[in-house]
């Protein structure tokens, strides 16, 4: 519904709210102050540490405000600092730094350049590329995350040689023995194109590879499996497995940093849903307000119920369109309430298994609502409930229309809870008992000293013993004294 | 703008429990219709009987427990469960006999349990056997398929509808002078008085693949069941294991003596095995529900069937089988895990 028309450009909000909090690491630091001029590209906060990356100015304008407020994160709305941005519509760039030579001076750039998993992980590019060790092969992943989503899919039929460009400069900096391409089946001329530009720019080493386009073939663990066979060890990530996945946004904003020097300000949404006018993908700046985003694409359309950032399987529900886009926002859904689940009711479970049939890690979502009902957390752990990616696959198939994400969820949470609290009390058992192991040793350390009292008594220094004795305690009533 | 906050998915969902139900239903139809050929409108007035009495049964079930009363009826659970008991249940009885088993099915086997998705044993094999257990007699009504030339007119429509309800046939007909057993009971009672095989399916019930018109009924019984695969109403494993077993034990054992063992074709179409394998072992409430459980469930399943009609008490032991395998879900539930995706094999 939004492929049918051209990548859409030339948004541009008269105010910007640029989130420190975009990537999956801390939140980057504030580097600006109100009322500073800055043009685009600029950065306007550093990395705050490891996993982090920098934040910059996605126009040119005046810091308006620095202040906290809702931002749409990968963990759901949570408050961040958010710089202000006023932009002036003159669109001045920064000059841009260079592509240095050496690699750790590579991915440091990367790093600053604000560089992040597009995909809608924002994992640290970066730190994904330094972290090589021991992984032989580079996944590509051209695969929609989620069957709404199309802005890849748009990004490789725009701009096919920057994608396959910073696919190759991605490789060099990993080592990466091979590298896999991954593409849907139904998008035969994103496939074209990124295999005409690999011709063109005469690469042999990349291998192409059709998927199945099955929700959720996009997402790192079952693409890791669908290409290798392999699977990525429960509770870590591709690594593990020997892979680095990387979406194809991503290598497009590596592209265009290695070429032009141009950091992440923009990125791709798809903008769809039937209560967007004209759903469209579309160029955005980092930061824009969803409000004006929906008004680039002809504003609201009919009743609209649900606005929802991501996709509708995995992507969670707005209050308000005043938030920004951040570099994880792939998506907006505009939903009337014709096209979006009610949860009117649910029948209790007919075990039918349709569930476990759909389920991606292959958990049993039956056993495991009953287990969580009853918050069973050993059931659960050995029915494997943190292995479940949260797909919502099972709530679609399930003929009794139970919530079952949301349960699962909720059981998470609970059991993070518990688990905080028995390890709570597993430290205070431990700090009491060392407190009562010093205690007997404080007792026993009297006992002797008394033990040597009594033996001395008699004894032809015992008068010296026992003057010793009492100037000890009296110091020692002294030294609490003054401790009173 | 505000909107509202619901979790995600936010995708619709694809099915829901009525629409499976219907699925069922519709999927019955074609066999429902070639029994009415066959065996006359028996079976419409029992399936109607059954609905009325399981509808019932469950409404007041549900007013004891304090539960909500009406999307339960409209679920189609109660519906499914008495239109599977008509299938087994003789063209010709007395209406108490589709109303005790649909009642037993719905107050002992469901709500006595908990309720839908709660109930341990199948429903309609649980009424199917209360019935079978208490009326003997009355559970081999069963007539004579048209086109067996046995000397006098089928029963119609409005002779079956008279013997529901008072119990007795016009013009002073002797119910044993209409029913027939079935081909399976025929097989039973000869092969104990020392016929052999060939005799007794020599005589006029008996012709194609099983018996004369239960080839028909259970041909379509076999395509309601791929219409129901093929919608992904049910999967393949529980079926195929089922009536893989039967073939299997079938084949071997007519391989070794034709004369006393019927061959794997017959225990296909006579009987209630296609019906057995489609529409009753993959009842989802009470079936095995990881694929390798559903696999044993069904293989389970259907050596029993071939076990109880060889050499057990019953001429047709479907319903047995099925009632003595959902004591072993929870086990298979619970020790067929798949292995989870990441875990170490
Ligand atoms: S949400 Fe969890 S349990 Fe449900 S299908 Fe996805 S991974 Fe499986
Ligand atoms: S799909 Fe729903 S009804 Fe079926 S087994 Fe799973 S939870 Fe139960």
């Amino acid at each position: 519904m939004s492929t049918g028309t051209p990548i859409a450009r030339g948004l541009l909000p008269e105010r910007l709210i640029i989130p420190m909090d975009q990537q999956a690491g801390p939140a980057a630091v504030p580097v600006v102050e109100v009322g500073q001029r800055v043009r685009k590209g600029e950065m306007i906060g550093r990395p705050g540490g490891l996993r982090s990356a920098g934040v910059h100015a996605s126009a040119s304008g005046t810091i308006g405000a620095i202040r906290e407020g809702p931002v749409p994160t990968v963990n759901g709305l949570t408050t961040s600092l958010c710089v202000h941005l006023q932009t002036d519509g003159r669109d001045e760039q920064a000059p841009s730094e260079g592509w240095p030579r050496e690699r750790d001076a590579r991915i440091d750039a990367i790093c600053n350049a604000g560089i992040v998993g597009l995909g809608g992980a924002v994992f640290s590019t970066a730190e994904k590329l330094r972290d090589d060790a021991e992984c032989d092969l580079l996944i590509l992943n051209g695969a929609e995350c989620e069957p709404y989503i199309s802005c890849d899919d748009m990004l490789m039929r725009e701009h096919p040689l920057e994608v396959v460009r910073g696919a190759l400069a991605m490789m060099d900096l990993t080592g990466a023995e091979s590298t896999v391409f991954a593409v849907e089946r139904d998008k035969p001329d994103a496939l074209r194109a990124v295999r005409e530009a690999a011709a063109q720019l005469g690469d042999t080493r990349i291998e192409f590879a059709r998927v199945p386009t099955v929700y959720p073939a996009g997402g790192e663990r079952q693409l890791v499996e669908l290409l290798t066979g392999r699977e990525v060890p429960s509770g870590s990530y591709p690594p593990a497995a020997g892979c680095i996945c990387q979406n194809v946004g991503t290598a497009f904003a590596l592209d265009r940093f290695m070429r032009r020097g141009e950091p992440l300000t923009s990125r791709i949404v798809t903008v769809t849903g039937n209560g967007v006018a004209h759903p469209a993908n579309v160029e955005v700046p980092i930061g824009t307000p969803i409000g004006d985003l929906i008004h680039f694409c002809g504003g609201y359309r009919g009743d609209v119920t649900r606005l929802i950032l991501g996709g509708n399987m995995m992507g969670y529900a707005l209050p308000g369109d005043d938030l920004p886009i951040t570099k994880a926002g792939n998506c907006i859904v505009a939903a009337h309430a014709d096209e979006i689940r009610e949860s009117t009711g649910e029948w209790p479970c007919i075990r039918c298994g349709d569930c476990a049939d759909v389920c991606p890690p292959r958990l049993l979502p039956q056993q495991l609502l009953r287990a969580a009902t009853v918050r069973d957390f050993d059931q659960l752990d050995s029915l494997g409930l943190n292995d479940c990616i949260e797909c919502g696959c099972c709530d679609i198939a399930c003929p009794s229309q139970i919530a079952l994400t949301e349960r699962f969820r909720q059981a998470k949470q609970a059991w993070a809870v518990v688990s905080q609290r028995a390890a709570m009390a597993d430290l205070a058992t431990r700090r009491h008992r060392r407190k009562l192991a010093r205690l007997a040793a404080q007792t026993e350390d009297i006992h002797r000293q008394q033990d040597d009292l009594i033996a001395a008594i008699g004894s032809e220094d015992s008068r010296a013993m026992i003057e010793a004795a009492v100037a000890r305690a009296s110091r020692r009533r002294g030294e609490s004294d003054t401790a009173h | 703008m505000r909107f509202e906050l619901k979790p995600p998915p936010h995708a619709l969902p694809t099915t829901s429990v009525p629409k499976v139900m219907r699925h069922v239903i519709y999927a019955l139809a074609p066999a429902a219709f070639a029994h009415v050929w066959f065996f006359g409108w028996g079976i419409c007035i029992n399936a109607l009987i059954a609905t009325a009495a399981a509808l019932g049964a469950e409404a007041l079930m549900l007013r004891v427990r304090s539960r909500p009363v009406k999307p339960a009826l409209l679920d189609g659970t109660a519906t499914v469960t008495a239109v599977l008991l008509a299938f087994a249940i003789p063209p010709l009885a007395p209406w108490w006999v589709p109303v005790i088993g649909a009642v037993s099915a719905i107050v002992l086997a469901k709500h006595l349990y908990g309720g839908l998705g709660s109930n341990l044993f199948n429903p309609a094999m649980v009424g199917y056997a209360v019935l079978l257990i208490s009326f003997p007699v009355e559970m081999t009504y069963w007539l004579p398929p048209r086109g067996a030339e046995l000397g006098h007119s089928p029963v119609g429509a409005w002779d079956s509808l008279r013997f529901a309800v008072t119990g007795s046939l016009p013009q002073a007909l002797a119910v044993d002078a209409v029913t027939q057993a079935t081909p399976l009971d025929l097989v039973r009672e000869g092969l104990t008085s020392m016929q052999t095989l060939a005799e007794v399916q020599a005589g006029p019930l008996f012709g194609g693949m099983g018996g004369r018109g239960w080839d028909w009924v259970n041909s379509l019984i076999a395509v309601g069941g791929l219409y129901l695969l093929f919608r992904g109403i049910i999967r393949w494993h529980i079926p195929v294991s089922m009536l893989a077993a039967i073939v299997v034990l079938a084949a071997v054992f007519h391989t070794i003596d034709a004369s006393r063992f019927a061959s794997a074709s017959f225990h296909l179409f006579s009987g209630a095995s296609l019906l057995g394998a489609f529409f009753i072992a993959t009842d989802p409430v009470s079936a095995a529900t990881t694929n390798r459980g559903r696999l044993i469930y069904g293989a389970g399943i259907g050596i029993l069937v071939y076990a109880i009609r060889t050499w057990g008490g019953y001429p047709d032991g479907v319903a047995f089988a099925v009632l003595l395998m959902n004591a072993t879900v929870p086990l298979l539930d619970r020790y067929t895990r798949p292995r989870i995706y990441g875990r170490p094999r």
